[in-house]
């Protein structure tokens, strides 16, 4: 089984409008919706839940003030200054390190763990997908989109599918590292703006240094020619394939606007045809 | 009076409306670019850098002649970043998250501290616009703290305006947490107020007076404005699509300068926002 990773860097640029326009033309897939943090994906898919569950993890700590005896310990040990004078703890800033818990001569401060978000496994008219979400304010999105990959893997290979197909994060961080290690490649969709090569160029040196193939896709090309070109070029420079351009087009809002893929609300357009000589060039390059 | 500049979604504007409203306001302000995984508000800003320094996270290192594998500093990492078996510790400093445990837990002091490092931080002006942003390094996972050393460099006496990250998790509130106001831009599509709504979910924890710009106001639907009405949040500006501002921000030029006649309207997004907060 085969795992493609959308990403982008710079947000956005396409990334999910792209991905649920895939999920129109691939067949024996799994759906997975790794932006666990602002995820959209099920915008367009409105997935029937199947099965529900909470995404546990990290702790906070509590301090019972009835034990507590003020003696300051956990003040001076606390690097995050997530306790105050009254010796509170603020939730926003404890790591959950545990460090005041461990060397709390009373005893006094619990430390239960988090409940930061549900996952979902979930039946859509494209197949089934596995998406989450991740609690505002809540850390430990890296691991609930290790989470969902694992869950996508194991329904996939269940129902002996041929692919895994996951809407990434934006960025270079922590999710965004937790969606690609150990996928067979990313598409990286950028966009002819100086914004959009920078951030590129810096998902391009992710990819290299986990060691993933990547591809590259030019979202409203024609907003830039020029720069579209100078992407391509660096594209080539780096060993990458180039898999296509997309025009600017407002078909990608109004179908959005319907909750529907590109696909669904328009079948015949110069866009439409891009979009599926990508994806066509994709799968010959997953060797789907 | 510090105002930072968020989202949810990613791509709405957010560096637009940053380095815009920077530019047009022109004296006495900053400009900390908090999206350190994808900083983006210095090609606008064409700023001289005049300073760089790296900064670094304090990891464990281990003195082994010291070490008697007791396995109390395993015992104290809620990280798994430092493990002991039989006669065997090691460390993995990638997964440290600096709390220093390990090192006030071991009894024989073979703990010490060094770096890893995050990422760079930069410091240059651009006329009068002081300009700070940090690049986190490729294959680093951990942005908060790289964040926090952007905002160390606040300065009471200015404005500062802070370009904050896209989501709604710990750097996004990282870049929010302690500012006078929240300025969220979003638009008018299903994705812009599906985050718009988990942004405004953030900000109400964070309890920080809020108000909206909604760019491309004339694409998509109006379920952004209903949903604004509803809630009480104030509608500051509203940019309606123009090829030519898709255009000029492709090559990096601002939009105060290709239509000046948006400088004015900039200036009131500044008042209505001080009238809120103050």
């Amino acid at each position: 089984m085969k795992e493609l990773i959308v990403i982008s860097g710079k947000g956005g640029t396409g990334k999910t409008s792209l991905m649920a326009a895939f999920a129109s033309l691939a067949e024996n897939k799994v759906l997975c919706d790794a932006d666990v943090d602002a995820a959209d994906l099920h915008l367009i898919m409105n997935p029937a839940v199947r099965k529900q569950s909470d995404f546990q993890s990290g702790y906070t700590a509590d301090i019972d003030r009835e034990k507590c005896t003020e003696c300051g310990l956990c003040l001076d040990l606390c690097r995050w200054s997530a306790i105050n004078d009254e010796y509170e703890v603020n939730p926003i800033e404890c790591e959950g390190c545990g460090v005041c818990v461990y060397f709390c001569p009373e005893k006094a401060i619990d430390f239960p763990l988090n409940t930061c978000g549900e996952w979902y496994i979930s039946d859509t008219r494209f197949g089934p997908m596995v998406h989450a979400r991740l609690g505002i304010a809540e850390e430990n999105s890296g691991k609930l989109v290790s989470l969902v990959r694992q869950e996508a893997k194991k329904l996939g290979e269940d129902k002996g599918l041929d692919l895994i197909l996951t809407d990434g994060p934006p960025g270079v961080g922590c999710p965004v590292i937790a969606s690609i290690g150990g996928a067979s490649a990313v598409l990286i969709v950028t966009e002819p703006t100086i914004s959009g090569k920078h951030d590129m160029e810096r998902v391009v040196q992710l990819s290299a240094y986990f060691k993933v193939p990547a591809m590259i896709c030019v979202n409203k090309f024609d907003l830039n020619v020029e720069l579209t070109r100078e992407i391509e070029n660096y594209g080539k420079e780096k060993d990458l394939i180039c898999v296509g351009r997309i025009p600017f087009d407002p078909v990608f809002t109004k179908a959005m606007v319907q909750a529907q893929t590109v696909f669904e609300y328009n079948t015949d357009s110069e866009t439409i045809r891009d979009i599926r000589n990508i994806w066509g060039k994709v799968a010959r390059e997953l060797e789907i | 009076m510090i105002i930072s500049i968020a989202s949810g979604k990613g791509g709405t504007g957010k560096t637009t409306v940053a380095t815009n409203l920077a530019m047009a306001i022109g004296s006495d302000v900053q400009l900390l670019d908090c999206d350190v995984e994808e900083p983006n508000a210095h090609l606008f800003i064409n700023p001289v850098f005049k300073k760089t320094e790296t900064v670094f996270a304090p990891v464990p290192e281990i003195d082994e002649k010291k070490c008697t594998y007791c396995g109390k500093c395993d015992d104290i990492c809620q990280f798994k970043a430092i493990v002991v078996f039989g006669e065997t510790i090691l460390s993995f400093e990638e997964l440290c998250h600096s709390c220093g445990g390990c090192m006030e837990v071991c009894p024989e002091k073979a703990i010490t501290e060094k770096g890893r490092e995050l990422g760079i931080i930069q410091k240059g002006e651009r006329n009068s616009i002081e300009f700070i942003h940090g690049k986190l390094r490729v294959g680093e996972a951990m942005s908060p703290p790289l964040i926090k050393k952007v905002r160390s460099f606040t300065r009471p006496d200015k404005l500062t305006i802070i370009d904050a990250p896209p989501g709604t998790s710990c750097p996004v509130i990282t870049s929010m947490k302690d500012t006078d106001f929240i300025l969220l831009v979003t638009e008018p599509t299903p994705f812009g107020l599906h985050d718009l709504k988990l942004a405004v979910g953030a900000v109400k924890i964070l309890g920080i007076p809020c108000g909206l710009v909604i760019n491309r106001s004339d694409l998509g639907d109006n379920k952004v404005k209903e949903y604004a009405e509803e809630e009480n949040l104030p509608v500051l500006m509203e940019i309606p699509f123009d090829r030519k501002i898709a255009e000029a921000y492709s090559r990096g030029d601002m939009i105060v300068k290709v239509m000046p006649e948006l400088k004015d309207e900039f200036l009131k997004l500044y008042q209505a926002i001080k009238d809120i907060a103050e």
